[in-house]
Order: C-alpha cells, then structure tokens, then sequence
C-alpha cells in the first residue's frame, strides 16, 4: 500500500486509518466462505420477493460471464482481460492494482428462492442477478372468517 | 448503514468531500507519448463521474449509483461507500489540458499526452 513519505497531515492520515479499519469490519454479517474480498465485490440484499445479488465486476464482456446456479448455490465465473501492455521495452506499467485473470465467486442463496425465476443484467460494470422467492413462500395474510 | 451502496437513494450520493470514500483500484501505463490510466469504477454512470487538474493534482471523483428495489434489506456487503475518489500528483512533463477521458463499463481510461517540448534551436554564433 501506498504511504507518503512526507504526511503532511498526521491528522488527516489517522482519519484515513479509522476509516479504512471501519471499512474493514463493519460489513453486515460472515458468511461460511470468509469476508472473501475478491473480484468481483459482492452485495447481496433481500426483499420479501426476492433476493437481490449485485457483483461489481468493471470491464467485462457480459456475453462471457457465467452464471450458474444449482441446490441454492450461486455461481459467477468469467474472466477479465489483461489491460496492461506486452513486455516489449516501449512501455512501462508503474501501477497495477487492477485484477486481471480468472475468478469465481460462490454464495449460498435462501432456500425459498425458484432456481427458474433468475434474472441477469449487467450495466456500467455492475452485474445485476435478481432471484424470486417461490410463490408458496412469501408471507399471506390469513382472514378470520 | 445509511450510506451502503445496496441502500442507497439518489440524495446521498453526493457526500461532501470529508466523506469516506472508495479507493479506485488502478493500473498506470507509460509510453513514448504519454501515460495511460484505467481506473475501476463500476456502477458509475457517465453524468457522475468527474475528472479534473488543479494545479498538478488530477483527481478522479464519482458516485456510485445502483438501481436497488426501495424495500430491500442489505444482508451482505463488500462495497459500503457510494462515493470514488483518488487523486494523483502529475509530473511537469505531462500536458493536463490535453487529457482525454472514457468510461466504459465501470472502466475509466484517461490518456495524458506529453507536452511538445520547446523544439531544439539553433542558436548562431555572431562573429564579431
């Protein structure tokens, strides 16, 4: 990670700290797969109708990415292209922070969702999977007779 | 919570500068003629991403928008902050009027040229 070499604001630099650490730790809840932090991020949200998966996965080709979802196990699989140049002397990569290569990420999904209800979208690099709850599961409100 | 990316609503998308914010991961490409960069910022939409040069500074600053069902819950979340910033120091040789910038996909890749430098000159000697 980067440091500066000359802070000009210890102040300023304690508050980045603070923030990267709460950045660290607060999110929601673990999941048996670890606070994976890999490509692409993921954000998982759920409405009383569906669960909603939003993966951050910037310049992909989205013909290429591969969703697969099989016993309530949702699968995104794809590769990124390499953007930096060949090793051929004329041009020098200074920083590369960006991923490149394969990835795969797993995330178990609730058991009430309908594997034939899965919607797939993807838009300024953010993947968009929005799965349905089964009918049968969604709460009903029962008249007294 | 109020500020995850999953639960976001379009007035706080604009934090003020003091504000967390996202550190775009980046790859910075030098060549004969000037400097290429990619930037990572998905979920940034062209009318909100900003890029500009103050002084030697050039700054890349965006926000993050996501078009989330109003009744969702977040369960899990690895993108907490809707707002991107990272600046960088450019060197003198670099000419900040000419730079030029695209997104595409949640990739920015802006191309620094270099400046023309002054041509060589011949100066003549006067022989007095």
């Amino acid at each position: 990670m980067y440091r500066s070499l000359f802070p000009r604001d210890l102040f300023a630099e304690v508050d980045r700290l603070q923030r990267e650490l709460q950045q660290s730790f607060d999110t929601v809840s673990p999941s048996i797969r670890g606070f994976a932090r890999g490509y692409p991020a993921l954000n998982v949200g759920s409405t009383p109708k569906s669960v909603e998966v939003y993966a951050f996965a910037p310049g992909i080709d989205p013909a290429r990415i591969e969703i697969n979802l099989e016993r309530g196990v949702l699968t995104i699989e794809g590769e990124r292209a390499r953007t930096l140049p060949a090793d051929d002397g004329k041009a020098t990569a200074h920083i590369n922070e960006r991923f490149e290569g394969r990835f795969r990420r797993v995330l178990s999904l609730p058991d009430d969702i309908d594997p034939a209800a899965v919607n797939a979208s993807y838009r300024d690099g953010v993947l968009h999977i929005s799965v349905q709850r089964r009918e049968s599961a969604q709460p009903r409100r029962i008249e007294v007779q | 919570m109020s500020n995850q990316a999953v639960t976001q609503t379009p007035e706080q998308a604009s934090p003020s500068r003091d504000d967390a914010a996202l550190l775009p991961p980046v790859d910075v490409i030098e060549d004969a003629t000037g400097i290429t960069l990619y930037a990572d910022l998905p979920g940034v939409p062209k009318d909100r991403l900003n890029v500009r040069v103050e002084g030697e500074t050039l700054l890349i600053d965006a926000d993050l928008v996501l078009a989330v069902p109003q009744d969702m819950q977040a369960s899990h979340a690895e993108v907490q902050r809707t707002h991107y910033r990272r600046a960088f120091t450019l060197s003198r040789e670099l000419d900040p009027d000419k730079v030029s910038a695209e997104l595409s996909q949640g990739v920015l890749r802006l191309r620094i040229p270099k400046a023309e430098h002054a041509q060589p000159r011949r100066i003549n000697v006067q022989v007095a």
